[in-house]
């Protein structure tokens, strides 16, 4: 540095600057339809060719819905009373409500019992979804599934107590075998619960009247009960079947490897219609004859690896998005396999994979709306065959598909709001 | 490899043995012939040029790389490929990373107590008391109930080593710990490995920094092309160096 420069290079800051406010926010709604709306000629132009859009739109919507018809019996009644004014014909929605909900063939004095197991859904699904709940509350998550079961389907409750304890001595045997090894404690526990159920179906045989709820069949099943039944068992059953096989595909053991890889590239390539098809139809030939194997059973356990497939999938991208140095620190700390996957590995994939996990359901849920095509009567079966077929309410489009629109829609945005708070809740960074 | 005798005063008990380890990356010889025999107290620091082998051989040890041939017998307990074998080794010796890796969605706490918990089988509140105890040491307890991602470089690095020390490990890996600190951060994390080695841990040191390597080390190894090169007490080491090889990286790295 030369002497000439001196004056102006050299500096010594005496004091240190304090923090300080930024500039006095300009805020205000003026203020700030100014910068957004208004800021310059095109947009000016730009807002008000939306606001006319918006208006158009509403001025259409508005009136057929303010104005709908609810109490009529049929459409002819319904466009009597509207006499040709814009108005919707709701009145299709109020009268067939319970089918809508419920489909045709659920007994009508039991409408009580899958409303109460929609009810207890919330509170066994809570202690899952919001981990600051007290963790008893997972007892009636675990119970949950049984005494839905129950309420739904009907019968004795023997049935449903006994799959509850071939549960439990499953896990029972698994617990006490699985020091020795996985392996062994896994289908140990598989094979405890497999004879307790065999003994349990001679013992709930002659129980057929304790507790006995009107028995309804599977066939009987419809309406939005059946996607709701079909979507939250699908979605719960498929998470932990498509972990175990993201594991499996990239588990070191070649054989483990190739089953998971083969099934999921194998139900990925395969349309989900074409699966249904084959639980409808084509699996009855492969059952020994006489055998009666449920179709709603048949139908989830296809929707269920479909969805595990995607999810498999989903979930490798999560695992593979982690720093390899997580799977080392776990190791050098001295974990194994099972405990470093549940407690380092898991909790980060699966936090990465929420976005994708969601997709998966949310597309899962409204793939449900697929069995109409296999002749089961869900909400979109209903409509199309026993409502807009009937000479009362054909014609009523807008309304019955805007309906059923609108209660996927209240599901799906329900489930992307959750997903988007819990990302949010598992923020760690700054 | 003669023995230098002085430095087996440290302690008569063998803390790791390795004997004609090689180890291929595929066709590549990455360690060749290693012979390496570290005494319970002992302080290595193992510097050479990148691509030596040095982060390497020390991952062997704790069998996060797998050997393709020899022996190494860690406290007693020779590595196979045995799992228990393997997890027994890694809960007797710690291992420092030069990217920290803490777990970023556990607090600095939990980071600590985990593997106690799951792996030693410690009660709760006994694991937090032996954490804070550890946090205390390195000096950063009133961090605990954040999470690592709310630390700078070198407390997370603290951290690290305390998350280790949790596990009361009889021997210590540093894979360049402080390669990936800002300068200022550096001092306080050499500060922590100083304490520990003065309290006698065992301690194998992958690092660039002499300083640390001259005031702690009762050993200097020097690595190229997979092999130990040369290896000395520390005054030796950097003072009369023997090998060519030596001279020139000593040169590279101390004239600047």
């Amino acid at each position: 540095m030369s002497d000439t420069h001196a004056h102006s290079v050299s500096y010594v800051r005496d004091t240190m600057l304090p923090q300080s406010e930024p500039p006095a926010a300009q805020t205000g709604a003026i203020k700030w339809m100014r910068e957004s709306l208004f800021s310059s000629v095109p947009y000016t132009i730009l807002t008000l060719l939306a606001l006319y859009v918006v208006y158009s739109l509403l001025a259409g919507f508005l009136p057929w819905l303010l104005g709908g018809v609810w109490t009529t019996a049929n459409i002819r009644e319904c466009r009597e009373v509207l006499e040709g004014a814009s108005g919707g014909c709701f009145s299709v929605l109020t009268e067939r409500w319970n089918q809508l909900l419920f489909g045709i063939a659920y007994p009508q004095d039991g409408y009580w019992r899958p409303t109460l197991a929609f009810a207890l859904l919330f509170v066994a699904a809570a202690p899952v979804l919001f981990s600051h709940l007290p963790r008893g509350l997972l007892v009636v998550t675990g119970l949950y599934p049984f005494i839905a079961f129950w309420l739904i389907w009907g019968g004795t409750i023997a049935v449903p107590v006994m799959a509850l304890i071939g549960v439990v001595g499953g896990y029972l045997v698994y617990s006490r075998l699985v020091a020795n090894s996985f392996a062994a404690g896994f289908f140990g526990g598989i094979l405890a619960a497999l004879l307790i159920w065999f003994i349990g179906g001679y013992i709930t045989a002659p129980l057929e009247g304790v507790l006995a709820l009107e028995a309804v069949a599977s066939r009987n099943m419809g309406g939005f009960m059946l996607n709701m039944i079909l979507g939250v068992v699908c979605v719960s059953l498929s998470l932990p079947l498509g972990i175990a096989l993201a594991l499996g595909r990239q588990s070191s053991l070649p054989i483990i490897k190739l089953i998971c890889v083969v099934f999921i590239e194998f139900i990925r390539g395969v349309p989900l219609i074409t699966l249904l098809f084959v639980a409808n139809v084509v699996l009855a030939y492969f059952l020994p004859p006489g055998t009666n194997f449920d179709l709603i059973l048949r139908v989830i356990i296809m929707i269920t690896m479909f969805a595990a497939a995607y999810i498999a999938e989903v979930i490798r991208g999560g695992l593979a998005a982690l720093p390899r140095g997580q799977y080392e620190a776990a190791d050098s700390l001295g974990l194994d396999y099972a405990q470093a996957m549940r407690l380092i590995i898991l909790p980060q994939a699966l936090k990465i994979s929420i976005p994708g996990i969601v997709n998966v359901a949310v597309g899962l849920f409204k793939d449900t709306t697929l069995v109409s095509i296999i002749s089961m009567f869900d909400l979109v079966g209903m409509i199309r065959g026993p409502i807009l077929a009937s000479t009362d309410w054909n014609g009523v489009y807008w309304e019955l598909w805007g309906f059923a629109a609108l209660l996927f829609f209240v599901v799906c945005y329900g489930i992307s709001q959750y997903s988007q708070w819990l990302e949010r809740k598992l923020q760690t960074g700054h | 490899m003669a023995e230098n005798t002085k430095l087996k005063e440290v302690s008569d008990k063998v803390a790791v043995s390795i004997q004609n380890m090689n180890k291929w990356y595929g066709t590549f010889h990455v360690l060749r012939d290693i012979d390496l025999t570290v005494y319970q107290g002992e302080r290595i620091v193992i510097a050479g040029p990148s691509g030596s082998g040095k982060s390497t051989l020390i991952r062997c040890i704790n069998a996060l790389e797998e050997h393709q041939q020899g022996r190494i017998e860690v406290d007693g307990t020779v590595l196979s490929s045995d799992l228990k074998n393997i997890d027994k080794i890694r809960s007797e010796v710690g291992m420092c990373f030069q990217h920290f890796n803490l777990f970023p969605h556990l607090t600095i706490l939990e980071n600590c107590t985990l593997a106690p918990i799951w792996v030693r089988k410690t009660p709760k509140k006994e694991a937090e008391e032996l954490a804070m105890h550890f946090l205390k040491k390195v000096k950063i307890p009133d961090q605990a109930d954040k999470y690592p991602g709310q630390l700078s470089g070198g407390q997370q690095q603290r951290v690290a080593i305390a998350r280790s020390l949790c596990m009361r490990p009889r021997i210590m890996l540093f894979d360049e710990p402080t390669s990936a600190l800002d300068p200022e951060m550096i001092k306080e994390v050499l500060d922590t490995m100083v304490e520990l080695a003065e309290e006698g841990m065992t301690m194998l040191c992958v690092t660039h920094e002499m300083g640390f390597a001259r005031q702690v080390a009762n050993r200097v190894i020097f690595m190229d092309e997979g092999q130990i090169v040369e290896q000395n007490e520390p005054e030796e080491f950097f003072n009369n160096p023997q090998s060519p090889r030596t001279k020139l990286f000593l040169s590279q790295i101390l004239g600047h």
